[in-house]
């Protein structure tokens, strides 16, 4: 499939941006450590600055992005739909989570239900982005059971070190267990991003051009002899990229080394008395890593993701 | 409304096409263009027409547009057994077409009365997502319009009053010069496209996917003689090897005559 940069923008700053405001909300919610009003005005404001710009991202590849209030209505059946209405929906909790840290206010039952509406709503959102590439049956590699998953994790992930990384710069102060939180959460995504390679290059496509064509049998293969034009179509163009797959031993490399392992290395290195460099310059290498790495994630899920479509085009297996 | 229709009536209007017929000739991918260029999704753009004016960098990857039906051809089996067969690939309205149900707008539907799904111009954003569903490849997106196309089996041209009743057909199935093509309701058993998909053992594409198709496809018959009963060589290979028997290094009269004529 080919990599839409907008979308590849959306789908990591939306999760990470999701991912970070659900975790805020949690330590809000269960009170894992004392949240300063600033810090958690700020960590939050931006989280909603970093959705929106990933929304708005989303929009562009559009052809008529005007016309996107109407995504809103097929909640029923899409889960592009669902996306929309629970990404509109998670700013008003978000909101008033956000503004609650300049407000104090005596009604501590209301906060915790804006809490837990807000880490609802963030990771119903992402979940349903999952979802619209993981309802597709005509792409093995995203009907797979890792991919709501993977996208819940590193959206996670990316928004626990971007808490941090605010942490070490408006407070000049770590949670250790929130490192260790972090730590987990980045090996259980390496971990995931493995296990998902090997599951789809271990399992085959039941589709063939053989049942796209109804031609072939056992003793008779069906390939392309011509295609139907001489240049190529909108479907050879849209789900037709192979650029990538050469190399998609090295990125899946590039992939787990700087989504996981760096990341993980220097916030353990956080942790450590011994550290040479402050804690700040640490996380801000840390996150410029475990995003990097998320692009590449990204990039590497649609590039690596072939179209039952393509068996008309020539090619032999999907 | 992008959930499929709960009263969906029997009727299932649809394409029926014979592959053993197809001579590949893209008469109906053509004619298909022509009519639907004046029609319910008109325009069907084109891009880089003359070719040559695509990139500033100099590549070029041809003229390119909107097409509702494309014409594929198919190498089955291989060596002497093989067989060169057309494959015209359009919309099959699905019964359970996913294309319809993902779209977030509820731009594209499936009709209630016959079966025919659509694209509202009107309302699409232009997202791709419902081309990503297809796994037929039907839909193609037009570039200027900044919104989805496909196949309207000419709904345009079917209910059409002003036209004769015999011209009340998909103008792929009209013009089809060798009648590959036939056209009716394949949601009434005793109509005459039924009766042929039960003939002559029509199926579906992808049967794995349950999108379930409504347009069927007929196999390539096997073939009725035995080409040696014909005098017919049985084989290239074999005619070739027949041809070998007159090459003047065979023949010593030939070898002659050809070592004169080489002085």
């Amino acid at each position: 499939m080919h990599p839409a940069f907008s979308v590849i923008i959306f789908t990591s700053l939306s999760g990470a941006g999701y991912g970070s405001l659900a975790i805020l909300a949690a330590v809000k919610y269960f009170d894992f450590f004392a949240l300063n009003p600033l810090y958690g005005f700020f960590s939050s404001a931006i989280s909603l600055l970093i959705v929106t710009v990933g929304l708005i991202s989303s929009t562009t590849h559009l052809g008529h992005p005007r016309r996107a209030w109407r995504a809103l209505s097929q909640w029923r059946s899409s889960w592009l739909s669902r996306e929309g209405v629970f990404a509109v929906l998670s700013y008003l909790p978000a909101g008033v989570f956000c503004v609650s840290f300049l407000i104090p206010t005596p009604f501590n039952s209301i906060i915790d239900i804006i809490c837990l509406l807000t880490i609802a709503f963030s990771l119903a959102t992402v979940f349903c982005t999952a979802k619209i590439y993981a309802s597709l049956k005509t792409i093995r590699q995203w009907n797979h059971l890792l991919v709501v998953p993977v996208y819940l994790i590193i959206g996670l992930f990316d928004g626990a070190i971007f808490l941090m990384l605010l942490l070490t710069i408006i407070d000049g102060l770590q949670f250790f267990q929130l490192n260790y939180f972090i730590i987990f959460l980045g090996a259980v995504a390496g971990l995931a991003k493995i296990l998902y390679w090997w599951s789809i290059d271990s399992t085959q496509s039941q589709s063939n051009t053989s049942t796209a064509t109804g031609l072939g049998s056992s003793n008779k293969s069906v390939s392309m002899l011509d295609a139907p034009t001489t240049s190529e179509t909108f479907i050879m163009r849209e789900m037709g990229f192979a650029i990538a797959r050469k190399h998609s031993r090295r990125l899946r490399l590039i992939t787990i080394l700087t989504l996981s392992i760096i990341p993980i290395i220097i916030i353990f290195l956080m942790t450590q008395p011994i550290a040479l460099v402050s804690p700040m310059v640490l996380g801000i290498i840390a996150i410029l890593f475990s995003y990097f790495g998320t692009i590449i994630e990204r990039w590497l899920f649609f590039a690596e993701a072939k179209h039952v479509a393509m068996l008309y085009y020539g090619a032999s297996k999907v | 409304m992008t959930s499929l229709p709960t009263n969906q009536t029997n009727t299932k209007l649809g394409l029926v096409i014979d592959l053993d017929i197809c001579v590949g000739c893209h008469a109906c991918a053509v004619n298909c263009k022509e009519w639907n260029a004046g029609g319910h999704s008109a325009p069907m753009t084109d891009w880089n027409t003359y070719s040559g004016t695509e990139n500033k960098n100099g590549e070029d990857s041809g003229a390119w547009g909107v097409w509702f039906n494309r014409v594929h051809t198919f190498e089955v089996g291989k060596g002497q057994e093989s067989k060169t067969v057309y494959f015209p690939r359009s919309c099959l309205h699905c019964d359970e077409p996913a294309c319809v149900t993902v779209c977030p707008t509820g731009a594209s539907y499936k009709r209630e009365e016959d079966g025919i799904v659509l694209v509202n111009p009107d309302t699409c954003i232009g997202c791709k997502l419902c081309s990503w569903a297809c796994p037929y490849g039907a839909r193609e997106y037009d570039e200027t319009d900044g919104v989805m196309k496909k196949c309207t089996l000419c709904i345009d041209k079917i209910y059409n009053e002003n036209l004769d009743e015999i011209d009340r057909v998909p103008a792929c199935v009209a013009t089809c010069p060798a009648g590959a093509r036939s056209f009716g309701d394949l949601g009434d058993p005793n109509s005459d496209v039924s009766r042929l998909v039960e003939d002559r053992g029509g199926y579906d594409l992808m049967p794995e996917l349950d999108y379930r198709p409504v347009n069927k496809y007929l196999p390539p018959r096997e073939p009725q003689i035995n080409v040696l009963d014909d005098g017919q060589p049985l084989s290239l290979v074999s005619m070739a090897d027949n041809a070998n028997q007159t090459d003047p290094s065979n023949n010593s009269i030939l070898k002659w005559v050809d070592t004169i004529l080489s002085r």
